[in-house]
């Protein structure tokens, strides 16, 4: 089925990319990140403009998150408190974001800045996931052994002024912790064209220790509104949302997304944490090897 | 007798140098569309472009003619950075500005071109991926200047926006040639413009140019205009639509 894209100029296989948008829609269900740090590269991949990628990629992770936000909402799921501090921070953080995208831009080396924050970032993530994921696996499976006592929050947290509670995250904390972690992934996520679920999550979890009943909503919950932010953003600047574009991969991930929350209820978290860990690994790792090693194309064009 | 001969010699100059200017052959070339509807379900097309050589005096010519077409697409300012290794890594490096280079490029001949023109003629008429004008700024040596337009005909070349077909004209009974040039979906919209040549001799005897016109019609090109004239409202749809079949499908999958 060939769809013809207005914005992105060319015609693409509408149906790989609806299976596109329900396979990151899944992930989005499954692990409360938005999917768009799989969708970017993979639209890129496949030959669409870079810019129109990342805004119409945001778009699709709006949708994606509503459905998530709603699945995760009619099990309590979600710590709207803890959400609006980091979505104020997420507000902040993708201005800082898009004056840092102008001035990569004009550089000529936004690409590079992305694909090395890809690299870090992923890397960093996906290694640490993954190891707590295979000690807790490693410890469930020992039997005998009780779960480590899991610390509740990073010592540095507890030393920051002023407390809230925040009831459903089973915390005592100072707001300030939440924003500046808001405003870190709103700066990631104007510069990566990613939610920035997959920093959320387990800096949720490690650094803010929020229970885990309430991670993946809270965090779908501030990438719902951080990407309607990015989305506007991205109307009113580069002019690049492709309305077609972000439907058909809306079709496929609004979808994917309620199919994904009720496997997370089924599937064990660490495991759920162990795939989640690969997935990020693996696209960190193809990143360092893009920019390793000799690229298809050496030279790129930019309209002047 | 000697008289006589020059004299036959002068008579036979005589006629032969306005019948010579007069031996250019009419070019009556046509498209098989001046308009492209670039609209919903729209994967390229293909171009036919034809016509006929003639004689001055209409009749057909008794001299064969090699055809060259070539197509251009609007062009663009632009810049074109190329990547190098640096500390391991590939990055942007080296850059230069062209002025104007054609959004596409596709040239077609009855013979592969350096048979049928020498290089210089081929350069003046464009006849060939390697002799785009791209009109490069700023001051670099030739030599880099070479490899950055290669790199950009070899990047345009992958995206099937540049191309050569050598023998991809077609000439018969030395009247009609026909060439079929296919357009990718990812063109740029705008005017194109067909050129077509009759090359005798390694000269150009006689061009004609036609124009076929790229556009975007009903919604593709509703979309276009509404993002670029009204960006919020645009950006405001996008999230709406988006928010909205979230919440449909929150509420769908709710029910079962």
């Amino acid at each position: 089925m060939d769809v013809y894209l207005p914005i992105a100029n060319l015609s693409v296989n509408g149906l790989f990319i609806v299976a596109l948008g329900a396979l990151t829609g899944v992930l989005s269900g499954l692990f409360g990140v938005g999917g768009g740090f799989l969708t970017t590269p993979l639209l890129i991949f496949y030959g669409i403009p870079p810019t129109v990628a990342a805004a119409s990629a945001s778009t699709q992770v709006t949708g994606a998150s509503v459905s998530g936000v709603l699945a995760h909402n009619r099990r309590g799921g979600v710590d709207y408190r803890m959400g609006m501090v980091t979505v104020v921070g997420g507000g902040i953080g993708s201005a800082i974001g898009a004056l840092l995208f102008r001035f990569f831009q004009s550089l000529g080396q936004i690409d590079t800045v992305i694909s090395i924050l890809y690299v870090v970032m992923l890397g960093t993530i996906g290694i640490l996931m993954a190891r707590e994921a295979w000690t807790a696996i490693r410890a469930t499976k020992g039997g005998a052994q009780p779960p480590v006592a899991k610390r509740r929050h990073h010592p540095l947290i507890a030393a920051l002024p002023m407390r809230w509670r925040f009831y459903r995250s089973g915390l005592y904390i100072s707001p300030l912790a939440p924003l500046i972690l808001g405003v870190a992934v709103g700066i990631l996520t104007m510069l990566m064209g990613v939610g920035g679920g997959f920093i959320l999550v387990p800096a949720m979890l490690y650094i803010l220790g929020m229970s885990a009943g309430v991670v993946v909503g809270t965090s779908l919950f501030n990438i719902l509104f951080v990407t309607m932010v990015t989305t506007m953003m991205h109307a009113l600047t580069t002019k690049a949302v492709d309305i077609v574009l972000a439907g058909l991969l809306l079709l496929g991930s609004v979808s994917g997304a309620q199919i994904g929350t009720q496997l997370a209820q089924k599937a064990r978290p660490e495991s759920l944490r162990l795939v989640l860990a690969g997935i990020v690994l693996l696209v960190a790792l193809r990143m360092l090897f893009g920019l390793g090693v000799r690229p298809d194309e050496i030279y790129t064009v930019s309209p002047l | 007798m000697r008289r006589l001969l020059a004299l036959f010699v002068i008579i036979l100059l005589a006629s032969a140098t306005p019948a010579s200017a007069q031996r250019d052959p009419i070019l009556v070339p046509e498209v098989s569309q001046h308009e492209v509807r670039v609209r919903q379900g729209f994967t390229g097309t293909e171009l036919l472009l034809f016509g006929a050589i003639l004689d001055p005096a209409g009749t057909r010519s008794a001299r064969g003619y090699d055809v060259v077409v070539v197509l251009k697409g609007p062009a663009q300012a632009i810049r074109l950075r190329e990547k190098s290794k640096i500390g391991g890594i590939w990055i942007n490096a080296a850059s230069t500005d062209f002025r104007s280079a054609p959004s596409y490029f596709a040239v077609a001949a009855s013979r592969p071109v350096d048979q049928i023109v020498d290089e210089k003629t081929a350069a003046i008429y464009e006849f060939g991926t390697r002799f785009i004008q791209l009109s490069p700024t700023g001051e670099i040596d030739p030599e880099e200047q070479a490899r950055f337009s290669s790199g950009l005909v070899d990047f345009k070349q992958r995206q099937g926006l540049y191309k050569e077909d050598m023998n991809g004209v077609s000439i018969s009974e030395q009247v009609l040639y026909q060439a079929r040039i296919s357009l990718p979906s990812n063109v740029t919209t705008g005017t194109y413009t067909a050129e077509t040549f009759a090359v005798a001799d390694g000269r150009v005897v006689s061009s004609a140019v036609a124009e076929v016109e790229v556009r975007k019609v009903g919604f593709e090109r509703l979309v276009e205009i509404f993002s670029q004239e009204n960006s919020f409202f645009y950006g405001l749809l996008a999230v709406a639509l988006s928010v909205s079949m979230g919440w449909m499908a929150g509420r769908l999958f709710a029910l079962v």
